[in-house]
């Protein structure tokens, strides 16, 4: 990178600079001509007595010359405005598009860091430095050149203006320029030092909330809140004491020019007076020297403000580059897209002395110099801290040996670009990461290296493409698309999308990850306008599955929705709504704050009997729970009362049985009406609704459909015996009814017919494919580290690569499921090779081949059959595991 | 069934029945009441431990599994305690509970007894009673067993 600021705004924008400079080369005439017309019409428009004017030989009466004169001015003054906009407007764009050239470049720095310097720098710092950081020198490379230019132009052309009304002045007015320009400077650099102190504490301040984030759970587990605020408080102060010197000197830099500014009028008033009232100075020139001089101020002022920015750009420029040259990154080229899909590696690996070294000497691995061929199984064995995984990942070229050689047949890894290395191996680690996207995304994450096919744009978006365009490349940036079609379907070694969908199941299936995807498929939506078809194959599945329900005698497990039967397995605001509810509008906790539902159950005269069953809810929940400590959990498993409004229930009890249901306030009518929507009947057992209630919430159900006003109408997705519900999950969809409490087989029985019917419908692989779009959220979160572990297996092992390095990335998973996806590996490896850092070398017999290590050395190689006949290092291995 | 008989099967139920009524009345109302029809599983030796059953009705019989075929070892009827030591054990169940004949049982939940059980001094007491005669008998059980092997081992 440039090592200068200067020298990176010459690089990448001297044409700009120069036509910027050209436009305000030409805009200072103008500027000039507007400070000087405004004395032609004082003096010679309206002063200058009567007759006529000749301008341009052409006779004018005087008001004729001055309209003349003053509409010019006006032109001028619209001129001088073009061009200070055009310019800004110039300035900003150009500005800009370095801004965004910078961090472009800084971020593709980034991913070409050497893996161990993460080690050393944080998350934090990075997003700090290319997001907050870099934001000022956007200004100031759009300043850089045509700040100094125009307000040294506009300077010079007042001073030549002063100096054409009195040299001596002239010299007067600009006396004390040397004495700032010598100054200020040597202040300015100590306010210098104390912003590069800003600019690295304000560093390791974010890279501190970055740490707090990611130990968030140790905090908590530890209760060191007040550690960790007290040290947070100890860098911001610290950050104060820096900020409070710079303004204390800045401030101060800021007083003494404004001092030296004021002392030149000084100068005037005193010599030049003197001189007018000596009559060696006539007293007309005299006040247009002081009125020029004013305008000297504010071109001059700008000038040392610019000198202060650039040289807190020059610093905050120098830092950020400091951050983002280690030793040892990937070439660029190295990471260029390839034209061509590589070719195969092929031939043995061949270590040579290899040797991986950290910072401050340890050496990871010492020495390593074996030969296995690249398309064998082999076992990476050893004592956890042996250098195992060390060598795996210089094996997968994500680390380079700090010294030897590592080959695969002819190439050296080292030098190897990515393109080859990133789609021929694959290395998945023990904390593989997902991105937050689908399942579908990070199942293809592995194939897509480049824009496969351009999206087709037409009209207004290919407007809006061809300027992205156009816009990236003037700023350095890559044109690819991150909307196009990236998947590269022939690494997978497919035709088209729908194979490739197939692969992704069959890999799926090979990491015993299959079943997972479909039951996340059950429990996700659909839109059945976007997918009529799949939508009416669930509905198929739905009649099936009543029907083979009451073939198997298995009807009395599920109770089916019926909108003209009171349901007893549903609460009562589910019975009510007989829908799914879409926001939060007939949310079932808050229903009864509903003011349509409050309306409905007034017109029902229902009203008045909820009051009285949430009275006899109210008790019973009193009666069991007020004994219970109030942070007790089981409020939150089984009471229909939070332990913090217990006091207000039982005030509001006491109430009612004292001066009776119909003297009760609205509060505590609203509160024990909300009771008796969380009821159900067959869970709860406790006969409140009775057949007679059942009825009268029916006819309620019926009419809270009927009446429901448009806008509500988004809000609720009504059950619907022949519909899809959108809203609903396709499970649900295909159950459309609830499972009856009180039977014990129920789930499985009724998920084995589900599964059933699924399959005799053929729609498994429907369900599957909606489990694909499932999403993982960030770092994958939403699955469980197993999940994660497997899916990060079954996206190298979609990308079909030569060579496969699996560093203890089953570890997470039970030992059955751990040897069941060996086995599913090596038979789906097809040609690939195997090297697999084993924690349970019992596990090595699969293996061809073993290497063992221990303390970084290669202590033990060769046939598993071998090293185990010779007892020692494996058997040692495995022993110790 | 209803909460109100369900409190009267607690009632009935050694463990429970020295327990005060507001205590009984909140396993009642924590408690699932399920059928189980005859020859379906209750649990299955070697499932997670997640509550203790009362039967109301029936019969349960226990199975274990040894080698490859299934063991009857027992059988328990109404106002047994099934399950309690696979959670005082923390442990995955022991043995497979099978209904003969529709069988009825009150399922309270893990924490729930664990809670009561652990607060109440007659309800340990009642638990510590169950769980001896359950030794006394795998003991006497032993015996015979033992008493068996020697008269083979003579013969």
């Amino acid at each position: 990178m440039e090592q200068s600021i200067f020298k990176f705004i010459f690089r990448y924008s001297m044409r700009q600079q120069v036509l910027l400079l050209v436009f305000t080369g030409v805009s200072l005439p103008f500027l000039y001509m507007s400070m000087d017309l405004p004395k032609t019409i004082i003096n010679e428009a309206i002063g200058g007595g009567e007759g006529p004017r000749q301008l341009f030989d052409r006779p004018l009466d005087q008001v004729q010359y001055l309209m003349v004169l003053c509409f010019t001015f006006l032109a001028l003054v619209l001129v001088n405005g073009g061009f200070k906009y055009w310019i800004n407007v110039y300035k900003g764009q150009m500005g800009e598009r370095m801004l965004r050239r910078l961090r472009y470049l800084l971020y593709g720095r980034v991913l070409r860091f050497p893996m161990p310097h993460f080690r050393k720098t944080s998350q934090g710092e990075l997003i700090s430095m290319i997001t907050g950081e870099v934001e000022p020198l956007g200004g100031f490379i759009g300043d850089a050149l045509a700040l100094p230019a125009f307000q040294g132009g506009t300077l010079l052309t007042i001073l030549t203006f002063i100096m054409v009304q009195d040299p001596f002045l002239g010299i007067a007015a600009i006396s004390l320029y040397p004495v700032q320009m010598y100054v200020i400077p040597k202040l300015q650099r100590r306010v210098n030092l104390l912003g590069k102190e800003r600019v690295k504490a304000v560093r390791r301040l974010s890279e501190r909330i970055g740490e707090t984030v990611a130990g968030i759970q140790e905090v908590h587990a530890n209760d060191t809140s007040e550690l960790e605020r007290a040290d947070f408080a100890r860098r911001v102060g610290e950050i104060f004491e820096i900020r409070y010197q710079i303004y204390r000197k800045k401030f101060f830099i800021k007083f003494l020019n404004n001092f030296i500014a004021q002392v030149t009028p000084f100068l005037f008033y005193s010599i030049g007076g003197y001189l007018v009232i000596k009559g060696q100075l006539s007293f007309g020139a005299l006040v247009a020297v002081l009125a020029a001089y004013k305008d000297l101020a504010s071109p001059w002022k700008e000038l040392l403000s610019y000198y202060q920015l650039m040289a807190d750009s020059q610093i905050k420029y120098d830092q950020l580059i400091e951050q983002f040259q280690p030793a040892d990154m990937l070439t660029d080229e190295q990471q260029q897209p390839m034209d061509a899909a590589p070719l195969p590696l092929e031939g043995p690996i061949i270590a040579t002395n290899v040797t991986l070294e950290e910072d401050g000497g340890i050496k990871v691995v010492e020495g390593a110099t074996f030969s296995v061929d690249s398309r064998a199984t082999v076992a990476l064995a050893g004592v956890s801290g042996g250098g195992r995984s060390g060598l795996a990942q210089v094996i997968a070229r994500l680390l380079r040996p700090t010294g030897g050689l590592i080959k695969i047949g002819a190439h050296n890894l080292a030098t190897l670009p990515e393109g080859v290395t990133g789609q021929r191996l694959a290395y998945v680690g023990p904390n593989a990461h997902l991105f937050s996207a689908s399942v579908r995304d990070n199942l293809y994450y592995g194939l897509k290296h480049k824009v496969v096919r351009e999206p087709d744009y037409e009209g207004e978006a290919l407007a809006v493409r061809e300027r992205y365009v156009s816009e990236a490349e003037a700023a350095g940036n890559t044109t690819s698309d991150p909307g196009a079609d990236w998947i590269d379907l022939a690494a997978a070694g497919v035709e088209d999308t729908a194979a490739l969908a197939d692969r992704a199941i069959e890999t799926l299936t090979a990491v015993d990850l299959d079943r997972d995807i479909y039951n996340l498929g059950l429990l996700g939506t659909i839109d059945p306008v976007g997918k009529p078809d799949l939508a009416a194959r669930i509905l198929e599945a739905r009649e099936l599955l009543h029907r083979r329900l009451d073939e198997t005698g298995a009807g009395d497990l599920v109770e089916a929705f019926d909108v003209d039967r009171y349901n007893t397995n549903m609460s009562v605001a589910e019975n009510l709504l007989f829908g799914t509810p879409i926001g939060d509008e007939f949310d079932f906790d808050r229903m009864a704050q509903n003011a349509y539902v409050q309306k409905i159950l007034a017109d029902t005269g229902l009203a008045g009997e909820f009051l009285r069953t949430g009275l006899k809810v109210a008790t019973i929940m009193l009666d069991l729970f007020q004994d219970l400590p109030p942070d007790h959990e089981f409020f939150d498993r089984y009471s229909f009362i939070g332990s913090d409004d217990l006091p207000d229930v039982q005030a509001c009890v006491r109430r009612a049985e004292t001066s009776g249901l119909d003297s009760l306030g609205e509060d505590d009518r609203s509160l024990l009406m909300s009771l008796p929507f969380k009821l159900i009947p067959a869970r709860h057992r406790l006969g409140l609704v009775d057949a007679e209630l059942s009825a009268r919430l029916l006819d309620a159900r019926q009419q809270f459909a009927a009446g429901l006003p448009d806008d509500l109408r988004p809000s609720v997705a009504f059950f619907h015996q022949e519909e899809y519900n959108a809203a609903a999950s396709v499970q649900d969809n295909i159950l459309f009814g609830k499972l009856v409490y009180g039977r014990r087989q129920s789930q499985s029985q009724v998920g084995a017919l589900i599964a059933e019917v699924i399959d005799s419908l053929d729609l498994r692989r429907a369900v599957m494919e909606i489990g694909l779009d499932y999403q993982v959220g960030i770092g994958g979160s939403r699955m469980s580290v197993g999940q994660r572990q497997k899916l990060a297996l079954a996206r190298s092992l979609l990308k079909r690569p030569d060579l496969m390095v699996i560093d203890q990335a089953t570890d997470a998973l039970d030992p059955g499921t751990q040897a069941l996806v060996m086995d599913n590996l090596f038979k789906a490896r097809d040609r690939c090779g195997l090297i697999w850092v084993l924690n349970r070398p019992d596990l090595a017999d699969r293996f061809e081949r073993a290497l063992v290590m221990d303390s970084g050395k290669v202590v033990a190689q060769g046939t598993v059959e071998e090293l185990r006949r010779e007892g020692g290092a494996l058997n040692d291995a495995a022993g110790g595991a | 069934m209803e909460f109100g008989d369900t409190v009267k099967v607690l009632r009935v139920i050694p463990l429970f029945a020295k327990l005060d009524p507001t205590k009984i009345k909140l396993i009642a109302f924590a408690s699932e009441y399920l059928t189980v029809e005859d020859g379906e599983e209750l649990f299955h030796e070697g499932d997670q431990a997640d509550g203790v059953y009362l039967i109301d009705a029936g019969t349960a019989e226990i199975w274990l599994s040894a080698e490859d075929a299934e063991v009857l070892v027992g059988e328990l009827s109404d106002h047994d305690v099934i399950g309690e030591m696979a959670i005082f054990r923390n442990e995955p169940r022991s043995a497979t509970i099978r209904a003969r004949g529709t069988l009825k049982v009150l399922r309270v939940d893990a924490d729930m007894f664990l809670s009561v059980v652990t607060q109440n001094a007659d309800a340990a007491l009642s638990v510590m009673r169950i769980l001896s005669e359950k030794l006394a008998l795998a003991a006497d059980r032993e015996r015979e067993l033992a008493n068996r092997i020697n008269e083979l081992e003579a013969t």
